[in-house]
């Protein structure tokens, strides 16, 4: 398991690139249509091709994000993931925090600087 | 030989694009930023650069984990684009420039950087989305582009210290080059934000002000920090400085600033848009 180096930060380093070689594998596949139509027709059968352990299988049919950090998710990988079940960065990102999207974009607005107009 | 006639810093995120294809940039979320790009654009149209010398890193367009460059660079007549997974519309491709690819290739190898050589590579929206919001409605076919990516998502990745001496390298190449054509370096990504984890979500924009001001001023200060320092104080994603670091060390000596704006939110980041002039 990758434990965070700083609180909530996963720092993708050699050892998750090395666990996660798989699952990130599996979600590098879904640029192509026709890999993520076959990952929705029966995603535990698609998670089996790519070899994903147990762990990981179980992340992604839970789409538990953090579950998938933890076992070597790159979140450059797991953004197509999301694309795939349609999820927006900002979803995810409450999914991630325990937030609903509404929430988590507030969270971002109230850092915001430079908008004059919304 | 040629020139380097200026220096733009410009976020790539790929809502961006998205707001160009929707035609939504009038509307109060994006109406500060759009506005940004207004004088970088008219000073675009003004000096209209032969050449755009683009910092991006791929986020697993091109290149997977399997082969991951640290730096590279783009030898290729045309780059394509593609389908990322996530719904971006691929634009029209970008034309190379193979002899100022190849150019730049022996300067850094004379100079001690060893990059990966790519003659036939796709850019994703680290390429795509700065060359839509620079040239609208994608009227950018008379401006040849080459493309370098400096690996932003799996450490360990160049310090910034490296990826500044990288651009600064870059730089003096374009200034070798027997040629009187024009370039613009383009800086992109950043700049703080994090997409991933419980901390996902996290911003520090007075941090990227002061960077930005640094640019200018003493860029060389922002060569001290470590990724990992980064990291915390500008979010997993921060690293992207380093595509900013490489295009001020490319553009190098004094310069003016012609344009300075910083807007956050803009999808999970704060987005800076920046023109640096070199003072003659």
């Amino acid at each position: 398991m990758i434990e965070p180096i700083i609180e909530g930060t996963y720092k993708f380093d050699g050892k998750a690139a090395k666990l996660g070689y798989n699952l990130n594998k599996m979600c590098f596949s879904f640029n192509q249509e026709q890999c993520r139509e076959e990952f929705r027709q029966d995603e535990a059968a698609y998670c089996d091709k790519f070899k994903l352990n147990p762990a990981q299988k179980e992340a992604i049919l839970k789409r538990d994000i953090i579950a998938l950090l933890r076992n070597g998710g790159s979140i450059y990988y797991l953004a197509k993931f999301a694309g795939t079940l349609g999820l927006t960065v900002q979803d995810v990102g409450g999914i991630m925090t325990g937030q609903t999207t509404e929430e988590f974009q507030a969270y971002l607005d109230s850092q915001g600087v430079g908008k004059t107009n919304g | 030989m040629a020139k380097i006639l200026g220096a733009i810093g410009t976020s790539h995120v790929p809502a961006i694009g998205v707001a160009v294809d929707r035609g939504i940039e009038d509307t109060p979320y994006w109406k500060d930023l759009f506005s940004a790009y207004v004088p970088v654009r008219e000073w675009i149209n003004e000096n209209k650069p032969d050449i755009a010398v683009l910092f991006y890193n791929d986020h697993g367009l091109e290149m997977f984990l399997d082969k991951k460059p640290t730096f590279s660079i783009g030898c290729a007549d045309e780059y394509q684009n593609a389908d990322e997974g996530w719904g971006i519309k691929p634009i029209p491709p970008l034309t190379g420039e193979t002899d100022l690819s190849w150019h730049i290739v022996n300067h850094l190898i004379e100079n001690d950087f060893d990059p990966t050589v790519c003659q036939d590579i796709k850019v994703d929206h680290g390429a795509t989305v700065p060359m839509s919001v620079l040239y609208p409605g994608h009227q950018y076919r008379g401006t040849k582009v080459i493309p370098i990516a400096i690996n932003c998502e799996r450490h360990p990745m160049p310090k910034p210290s490296r990826s500044y001496a990288f651009g600064q390298a870059i730089g003096d190449a374009i200034r070798s080059w027997d040629s009187d054509q024009t370039v613009v370096v383009l800086g992109t990504g950043g700049l703080s934000h994090q997409l991933d984890g419980e901390r996902a979500g996290f911003l520090n924009t007075e941090f990227d002000q002061m960077c930005m001001d640094k640019l200018v001023t003493d860029p060389e200060s922002l060569t001290h920090y470590t990724n990992d320092q980064l990291t915390e104080i500008a979010g997993a994603q921060g690293v992207e400085l380093a595509m900013w670091l490489a295009m001020r060390g490319a553009c190098s000596g004094p310069v003016e600033e012609l344009v300075n704006v910083l807007i956050a939110p803009i999808s999970n980041t704060a987005a800076g848009v920046q023109l640096l002039v070199p003072k003659d």
